[in-house]
């Protein structure tokens, strides 16, 4: 790593809730927008990026090469060069990983990671009957062997698929994975609602202190998350039915992320350069580890970012008391609930390869701004949202001040980085 | 669009109206174009003023045709594009009569949207010199009323310590099809230290700050101080970030999210210009509200919001910037613009908040510029008529029609209008202009 990388800032349209404000977007329309704000807020429009990073999760067969046709539409160069990237929920982080360690390398002297995902806009397919029936017909010579193709199609073959959720080798939803984790590991309904409501309150007040001023640009009229409920209240989350776990779960539509739409784009820059083109630099890129679980065969889903956090933290020399802000992405709040726990648990973090526990940090470090579950969690934008809300908060606490971001992905897949101020 | 309004814009609708006397408004030359026809120069006095600024400009320039002052008006055989009248040497009543003999043939024969120029000095001297002064203002604006197709008339008050560098900006501005809408003015220009040339892109590698940019008027002050060369940095509040993105990248400049009204907005733009390695050229304070209701159904909060934004926010805004030393602060040799109205100079009915904000722009600026003359600041202001944006779109047709045509013109202003004007007073060759209000009206027949 010869080159410092720095996060310049971020952009991001505010989220909003499947068939919200933002239902009529498409995920080409969401990235768009994202880059278009971050291209305004640092003067590149009409500029040349040496490589736009993106991805999403859902995607569209037409969104083959998402992030390049979303370049095109932008207000940036048209020789602007990108490539789609996917994994799962932690794709922005990965996308920022990719170009961060291209400008390392110093194969680019900067970059945008981008993330989007439209559920509103999610992929409705054909039953794989009427997919290869479809592909015979349009083979078939005569129309003869047409109709004989199309005679094999029965009722069931006609109806659509709606995108799966479930994980494909468990048929299990990432929701009834997480009862299961959360059930092993004892999490309470009330610490999932106390995690949610903390969301919220810092959410709202980051919003009420324009924290987000530079970091949002409003798209199609909506200026702000439209998820966040700043009134709610402990009691309007125990009121609610549990979703996961049977009736006797703990895990809510309050304490679950919402289906959400948006897109999140963060602007990254080998340090040297940034200084010389004027533009701010607010904290390097130190590191990053990905890490999975075993999938089926383990119990725990979500909690690959347990090894690699400990895994990363040890190539650092640094202890979870080294990092002053944290992260953890709220797929749900019994996964940040899970993920605390198992940090502090000796045999489990032995069991993935660590030499002790992680350690238990102090909650005021974590999520200070709010996290997924009030801002809503557009699967691929999450990790792009999340990089450049850090890297503004470490700024504003001084050089040196580190932060560690938690993500989980589907698949038992983890992916933890580091950052710090400059 | 109501059903009155799209029969007055249909093709029969608009013959009846020409009928009943309300004619088609000609159409304006606008843009860094001269008139077609020639400049006409008519000195009256020794005086070299005007000649040495045409020069300046590289302009060529006719003489004039002189009426002997009975019934037959000499003429000019082809129209020609504009008149400017030095009378910088005129002194006695009894001079003005070689005013009116250079003006009668040329009123006649001024091309459409051509210019009338009157080179006067500022109020000094003698009980005569001052009333000469003064019948200088109604003359001028006598002409403007009286010109049509267009063409407009202005006087500029030429301190006796200024040159043709310090004029050269505003003769220019005059003669452009930059001051399309500008008519009946008077304003001064003074004498200035280190005045550039005029040239064809002014604020080249300057970054200048405008506020409200997202839409409207603020938009095409964005737009049009680019086309000049500026980088821009773009300002509106945060709901307004989208359409605020989109000018900004249409004229690569940058998008600052931003209440004005908050404590920190002086301290946050300059953070955003000083992070880009930048100083401040100038300040555009466009944004503004109207909160209209009579004065005697006109509440403290009302009241109280229209003033914040409209004044008190960009008095606090310019203290910050004006802090010497300042990271992205305003640089010496900097520029203030503030957007005044005419509403605010002759006062609105409904508006008196709006009225109180506006004319306190007036005076702020005016207050300002001797104060910051020594860091060779300007400080000025523009204050717009009617000018066809969507917020008067939004005025009822019948009461937009009168408001639209109650002006010299007859009709309403654009909103590059009110730009090209603030790209005057952005120019760095208009260092002799300060502590001036241009009204951007017209010549509306209020406030006027």
């Amino acid at each position: 790593m010869n080159h410092t990388v720095v996060v310049v800032g971020g952009n991001r349209t505010p989220f909003a809730k499947a068939g919200g404000a933002l239902r009529e977007a498409s995920n080409h329309d969401l990235m768009t927008a994202a880059i278009d704000g971050l291209v305004a807020r640092y003067g590149l429009a009409g500029t040349r990026v040496g490589e736009v990073a993106g991805g999403a999760v859902l995607k569209h067969p037409h969104d083959f090469n998402l992030t390049r046709e979303a370049v095109l539409s932008s207000a940036l160069a048209p020789e602007t060069p990108a490539c789609d990237l996917q994994q799962a929920c932690a794709t922005g982080l990965e996308a920022t990983m990719y170009l961060a360690n291209k400008i390392a390398l110093g194969q680019l002297t900067h970059g945008i990671a981008a993330g989007a995902d439209s559920t509103s806009d999610a992929p409705i397919t054909v039953s794989g009957e009427m997919q290869r029936t479809l592909h015979a017909a349009s083979r078939a010579r005569s129309a003869q062997a047409r109709v004989k193709a199309f005679s094999r199609l029965r009722p069931s073959h006609l109806a659509p698929l709606a995108p799966r959720v479930e994980e494909p080798r468990t048929g299990l939803s990432m929701g009834e994975h997480q009862a299961i984790t959360g059930t092993r590991w004892g999490i309470t309904r009330e610490e999932q609602d106390d995690i949610a409501l903390a969301s919220h309150r810092n959410l709202a007040a980051a919003w009420d202190d324009g924290f987000f001023d530079d970091l949002v640009t409003p798209f199609l009229g909506l200026a702000k998350d439209a998820i966040l409920r700043p009134d709610t209240t402990l009691e309007a989350l125990a009121r609610l039915r549990p979703v996961f776990g049977g009736e006797h779960g703990t895990m809510t539509a309050g304490n679950s992320t919402a289906l959400s739409d948006g897109a999140a784009a963060v602007l990254l820059a080998d340090a040297d350069w940034a200084a010389e083109q004027g533009l701010p630099a607010l904290a390097r890129v130190v590191d990053a580890e990905v890490a999975a679980v075993d999938h089926p065969g383990g119990a725990d889903l979500l909690l690959a970012p347990v090894a690699a956090t400990g895994r990363l933290l040890a190539r650092q020399g640094l202890t979870i008391g080294d990092i002053d802000l944290i992260e953890i992405h709220e797929a749900f709040a019994s996964t940040v609930a899970a993920t605390l726990k198992a940090w502090e648990d000796a045999d489990h973090c032995r069991s993935v390869g660590l030499d002790g526990p992680i350690g238990a940090i102090d909650r005021s470090r974590l999520n200070v701004t709010g996290s997924s579950l009030a801002v809503g969690h557009p699967f691929a934008a999450t990790g792009a949202r999340i990089v450049p809300t850090l890297a503004k908060l470490l700024h504003a606490r001084g050089p040196g001040s580190r932060g560690l971001i938690s993500m989980c992905a589907a698949g038992g897949q983890g992916l933890v980085a580091i950052l710090e101020a400059v | 669009m109501s059903a009155l309004e799209m029969a007055f814009t249909s093709r029969v609708g608009r013959k009846v109206a020409a009928r009943a006397g309300l004619h088609e408004p000609p159409v304006l030359r606008r843009g860094r174009t001269y008139p077609g026809g020639p400049i006409v120069l008519a000195t009256l006095g020794a005086s070299r003023l005007g000649a040495d600024t045409l020069a300046l400009l590289g302009r060529p320039y006719e003489a004039p045709v002189i009426d002997s002052g009975g019934d037959e008006v000499p003429g000019y055989g082809d129209r020609i594009g504009a008149l400017v009248v030095d009378a910088t040497d005129l002194n006695r009543l009894s001079d003005l009569e070689a005013l009116r003999a250079v003006l009668r043939p040329a009123l006649r024969g001024l091309e459409a949207s051509g210019s009338v120029v009157i080179l006067g000095r500022p109020p000094a001297g003698d009980w005569e010199q001052r009333a000469v002064t003064r019948a200088l203002d109604g003359i001028d604006r006598t002409v403007g009323k009286e010109l049509r197709r267009g063409a407009t008339s202005n006087l500029i008050h030429v301190d006796p310590e200024a040159g043709p560098l310090e004029l050269a900006s505003t003769l220019e501005f005059l003669l452009h099809g930059r001051s399309a809408f500008v008519d009946g003015q008077t304003w001064t220009v003074a004498p200035a230290v280190d005045t550039p040339a005029p040239s064809e892109r002014p604020l080249s590698g300057r970054t200048i700050v405008v506020t409200g940019a997202a839409r409207g008027i603020g938009a095409a002050i964005a737009r049009t101080l680019a086309r000049d060369g500026a980088s821009i940095v773009a300002v509106d509040v945060p709901p307004a970030g989208e359409s605020l993105a989109a000018v900004a990248n249409e004229i690569a400049g940058t998008a600052l999210q931003l209440d004005i009204t908050a404590p920190d907005a002086g301290a946050r733009i300059a953070a955003h210009v000083a992070g880009r390695g930048e100083g401040l050229y100038g300040i555009v304070h466009n944004a503004g509200i109207t909160r209209d209701k009579l004065l005697a159904n006109t509440d403290a909060q009302r009241w109280a919001s229209v003033l914040e934004v409209n004044l008190v926010a960009q008095m606090r805004i310019n203290e910050t910037l004006l802090t010497p030393g300042l990271p992205g602060g305003l640089i010496d040799g900097g520029r203030i613009v503030g957007v005044a109205s005419t509403s605010g100079l002759a006062g609105n009915k409904g508006q008196a908040n709006y009225a109180a904000s506006k004319a306190g722009v007036a005076g702020l600026v005016a207050a300002m510029a001797p104060d910051l003359a020594a860091r060779r600041i300007t400080s000025n202001a523009v204050a717009p008529g009617f000018i066809e944006t969507d917020m008067t779109a939004r005025i009822p047709f019948v009461q937009r029609e009168i408001f639209r045509r109650a002006n010299s013109l007859g009709q309403g202003g654009r909103p590059i209008d009110v730009a090209e004007t603030i790209g005057y007073l952005l120019d760095p060759a208009s260092q002799g202009v300060t502590g001036q209000v241009v009204r951007v009206c017209g010549q509306n027949v209020v406030g006027a």
